[in-house]
């Protein structure tokens, strides 16, 4: 008998194994970040509107921030640019926006058009400092801790759901304690 | 009839030639200079993965990303980083998934072992089943006309 056994035991158990691993896979299109828990990527931008004005990391850092990478050229960034303005209006968390190889009057113009969530906005135009963050999709965005650790990361749009489920968590648990 | 086959044959040829190059044509930046870099860079950029077309090499990608890090590549590369280090800056910032060659760490290490565990559990099978067979030869029973009796 456990010669039928032992063979069925073990196929009852390689089935469990694959339907866990397909039920529980991650989305393979979404590649984790190895910046998280490591300081957030040094950078130096000029502002998308004074040239002689920076945006840094020194701008992150000391609370809790996000960096938002976007492009005029971005449909998603579009998509998720409503609840970026909720979010300002929340006034929980600045947003640093890094304008990634765009055009600044394409960019100046959405912003001024669809409203502006960012605190400060640098233009990255050769897009160095998006590779400096493992950028690989836009957008994305960043969770900087006060310690300008980099805490969690979303590829994609932002959304209610998005902030409300990742993100608020994150810094309630943090400050809470 | 044969000789029009030849001909277009030896047309299709000169066709698939004269476009071949151009398939080939996705990286804009002037070769390197020096022979060795650039045999290094066609290494590296076909060591790397294409961060958003995923199964493409760096080199074969027309994405504009891939371009930026082949502009990457090439300047580490001139400022002169070993293979490593600029295996090394590519998957300190995209992990690595970037690298087509995975490396051994803690995590996967398993992946490694599998073979050699799976190997001796079918060698330790095979061992037994050998030996079993082998028991009722000697007993002047067959193993399998056993197994069907009981």
């Amino acid at each position: 008998m456990t010669r039928f056994l032992l063979p069925l035991a073990f196929f009852a158990l390689l089935l469990v194994v694959l339907v866990v691993g397909l039920k529980h896979a991650p989305d393979k299109s979404l590649i984790p970040s190895p910046l998280i828990g490591k300081s957030a990527p040094a950078f130096t931008l000029s502002s998308l509107f004074d040239p002689r004005e920076s945006v840094s990391a020194r701008d992150l850092g000391g609370r809790w921030s996000l960096v938002n990478v976007w492009g005029t050229w971005c449909v998603e960034c579009r998509a998720e640019h409503p609840e970026l303005l909720q979010i300002k209006q929340q006034g929980l968390v600045p947003i640093i926006g890094i304008d990634w190889k765009d055009n600044d009057d394409d960019a100046q113009a959405w912003l001024s058009q669809l409203g502006n969530p960012y605190d400060r906005v640098g233009a990255d135009r050769d897009g160095r400092v998006a590779i400096d963050w493992g950028v690989y999709g836009a957008p994305e965005t960043f969770l900087i801790s006060p310690a300008g650790k980099v805490v969690h990361k979303k590829i994609g749009a932002m959304t209610a759901d998005v902030w409300q489920r990742e993100f608020l968590p994150l810094i309630q648990a943090a400050t809470t304690r | 009839m044969n000789r029009y086959r030849m001909v277009a044959l030896q047309g299709c040829l000169t066709l698939w030639l004269l476009l071949a190059p151009t398939a080939h044509a996705v990286d804009n930046l002037p070769p390197l200079s020096d022979p060795v870099l650039r045999q290094r860079y066609d290494h590296l950029t076909h060591e790397l993965r294409c961060m958003q077309c995923q199964n493409e090499s760096l080199a074969d990608s027309q994405v504009s990303l891939a371009a930026d890090l082949r502009e990457q590549v090439r300047e580490l590369l001139l400022a002169g980083r070993s293979d490593d280090e600029i295996l090394n800056h590519m998957s300190d910032r995209y992990g690595d998934f970037i690298l087509f060659r995975p490396r051994m760490n803690w995590r996967n290490s398993w992946l490694w072992g599998a073979p050699l565990i799976l190997m001796s559990i079918g060698a330790i099978v095979a061992w037994r089943v050998v030996r079993d067979r082998a028991r009722h030869v000697d007993d002047g029973t067959d193993a399998d006309a056993e197994s069907l009796n009981s």
